[in-house]
């Protein structure tokens, strides 16, 4: 036998029954879980095509054009809801991605010292974290009655305009695409300053090289080449904003009656559904169910042309 | 040939190019403060406004009936704890567990495209359509022993809100799992199950933890999907499968409201509420710091 080798070391050691059946079953187990996903979004479409159904047979596509919504003479139409989460989101897109990129810039520039710009970007987290009830609430008692002066003022002078013409009486588009801003501009400044640290350093070294300002730099080079992930950053924003619920409902006044008017109450789907579904019966919970379908598959597309744009825009290197 | 100027090096502020330069950096400060104002005035108002409301009484008592005065939120701060424990209890097995799947045992196959692209599809879905998934899978089939509205179907309304996110942290943290801890344990013999249990998933835990947290957070302040699911109730919780108190729906509630010691006790509960979930943040900030090799 050769010197040094103790086979008594090396048995090989047979694996015990229940030690095969835990591994193998902690592999199903796993398996089974990660089907929990697949099962909720079926679970999601199911109860909302199926609760729809009665709706989406009676009132057709109609549903989507028709902005009469009479629980009484049971004839439902969502066009006010739909055109106003529309509206909503897309006005605070409007006003929240100049900002939330103009801040972004801010924070990924050496303008300010590195310690005064990272308590901001916290400041700026932290802001997504307060509850949208909570940011309600306050929009309630204390932004709306701050701006309810300017907005009159936009009414007396501007009030010719349509999008103008109503006096404010509190609650409406207006405050309510206000605090969409509040709500979205943390999600937007978070993703674009991320894309824009992704930006190779090289790129800003050679914009300078050539003689470049500061913001011949950013405008022409380093925001172009964070494009891809600030479009999809906004594209999230823009999907959370549609399907934002508590903050708006509690400012959008949830009017059924259409107006063009920003000062005005108006309604969205999300609003609709917090105000009228715990307690509709009948054919109104199949109409709330069929608005929510609008609802999901407006939120979906923006949620897939997201991840689209990112993959499509990215920076090849 | 051309002759340079002296000076011509040095930096000319009033050049169009420079005055640009300085309006567009001057804009990019309005436009940070103008994003950070909000926050720090919806803080104030709530530590300040709400701040100023908090006493023991007010923690500990129910809410007074409509036009009463006095009364608190302590039915409200037990019911959202609970709710939130019952969606930690489901979201964060199953999270892990799919997590656990996607990173250790998927191949890239069509299941695994599907659950993730799953999860990102969940992620995106507004949370008052899984008030309303809920309300029809659970509230309105009363499969509880008959009951429509409870604390348990509001907690797995949040359960579906948190899933995505404990997923995706999960696999996240997982994949920076170096490969050679786990070849090290499966070459002194351990089984995939005790490599993962013992080696992979404590070495990945504090992103998970920070993850988990920030999950929590999140579903602690969620109104739309417990307005129609769980509901509201004046009393102290009566087990998992009655209508249940919360402090979301709470301040949702009590805001319409007409009177002014309701209203006082929405902001006395966004005042806990914000401060709850501040607290989960920081404490989420806290464990992110042991990434870090």
């Amino acid at each position: 036998m050769a010197a040094g080798v103790r086979p008594e070391l090396f048995s090989q050691r047979r694996r015990p029954l229940w030690e095969l059946l835990i591994d193998r079953g902690f592999h199903k187990v796993v398996v089974l879980l990660a089907a929990v996903v697949g099962l909720v979004l079926f679970g999601i479409l199911l109860t909302v095509v199926g609760g729809s159904r009665e709706a989406v047979l009676r009132f057709g596509l109609g549903f989507i054009t028709n902005s009469d919504w009479d629980p009484l003479a049971e004839h439902y139409g969502a066009f006010t809801a739909i055109y106003g989460t529309l509206v909503s989101s897309l006005l605070a897109l409007l006003i929240a991605v100049p900002l939330g990129v103009g801040t972004a810039v801010f924070l990924t520039e050496n303008i300010i010292p590195l310690a005064v710009r990272q308590v901001l970007g916290v400041m700026v987290e932290l802001l997504a974290a307060i509850p949208s009830v909570v940011l309600g609430l306050w929009g309630i008692f204390v932004m709306e009655p701050f701006l309810r002066p300017g907005l009159e003022t936009l009414h007396r002078l501007l009030g010719w305009i349509p999008f103008f013409s109503t006096t404010p009486q509190g609650p409406g588009m207006a405050p309510a695409v206000l605090i969409l801003v509040v709500m979205i501009l943390p999600i937007i400044t978070a993703i674009s300053r991320d894309s824009l640290m992704q930006v190779p350093i090289s790129l800003r070294q050679a914009a300078y090289g050539v003689g470049s300002t500061r913001w011949g730099a950013i405008v022409q080079v380093i925001l172009p080449a964070a494009l891809s992930g600030i479009t999809g950053g906004v594209m999230l924003a823009l999907g959370r904003a549609m399907g934002e619920t508590m903050a708006v409902t509690m400012l959008i006044g949830n009017s059924n009656t259409f107006s063009l008017s920003l000062l005005a109450p108006a309604n969205t789907i999300s609003s609709m559904l917090a105000n009228q579904f715990g307690e509709a019966d009948g054919l109104q919970v199949s109409a709330l169910m069929y608005a929510a379908l609008v609802l999901m598959l407006l939120t979906l597309a923006v949620n897939l042309l997201a991840q689209l744009v990112v993959r499509r825009l990215s920076l090849k290197m | 040939m051309t002759s340079f100027t002296r000076g011509s090096l040095t930096l000319q502020p009033s050049l169009p190019r420079n005055r640009w330069n300085q309006l567009l950096t001057l804009v990019a400060g309005l436009f940070t403060a103008l994003a950070v104002l909000p926050l720090i005035v919806v803080i104030a108002y709530v530590l300040f406004k709400g701040g100023s409301l908090i006493t023991v009484r007010l923690l500990t008592e129910l809410p007074p009936p409509p036009g009463l005065e006095g009364g608190g939120i302590g039915n409200a701060i037990l019911g959202t704890l609970l709710v939130t424990l019952v969606a930690s209890l489901i979201a964060v097995p199953v999270g892990v567990g799919s997590g656990v799947y996607l990173a250790e045992y998927a191949k890239g196959g069509a299941f695994s495209r599907f659950v993730r692209f799953g999860a990102n599809v969940l992620a995106g879905v507004p949370s008052i359509i899984c008030g309303v998934f809920v309300y029809g899978l659970i509230v309105s089939t009363r499969v509880f022993f008959g009951q429509s509205y409870s604390a348990m179907a509001g907690g797995i309304a949040l359960a579906v809100l948190m899933l995505p996110t404990v997923i995706k942290t999960t696999d996240e943290a997982l994949k920076l799992v170096p490969q050679e801890l786990r070849w090290g344990a499966m070459g002194v013999g351990a089984s995939r199950f005790i490599t993962i249990s013992r080696i992979t998933l404590p070495a990945a835990f504090s992103p998970i933890a920070t993850g988990v947290v920030l999950a929590i957070a999140r579903a602690a302040g969620e109104t739309a999907p417990l307005i129609f699911t769980a509901l509201f109730s004046p009393f102290w919780p009566e087990g998992l499968f009655n209508p249940i108190a919360s402090m979301s729906v709470l301040i949702y509630n009590f805001a319409i409201m007409p009177y002014d010691a309701q209203i006082a006790l929405a902001w006395a509960s966004s005042f806990v509420l914000v401060v709850m979930i501040l607290a989960a943040n920081l404490l989420a900030r806290w464990l992110g710091r042991f990434n870090r090799p």
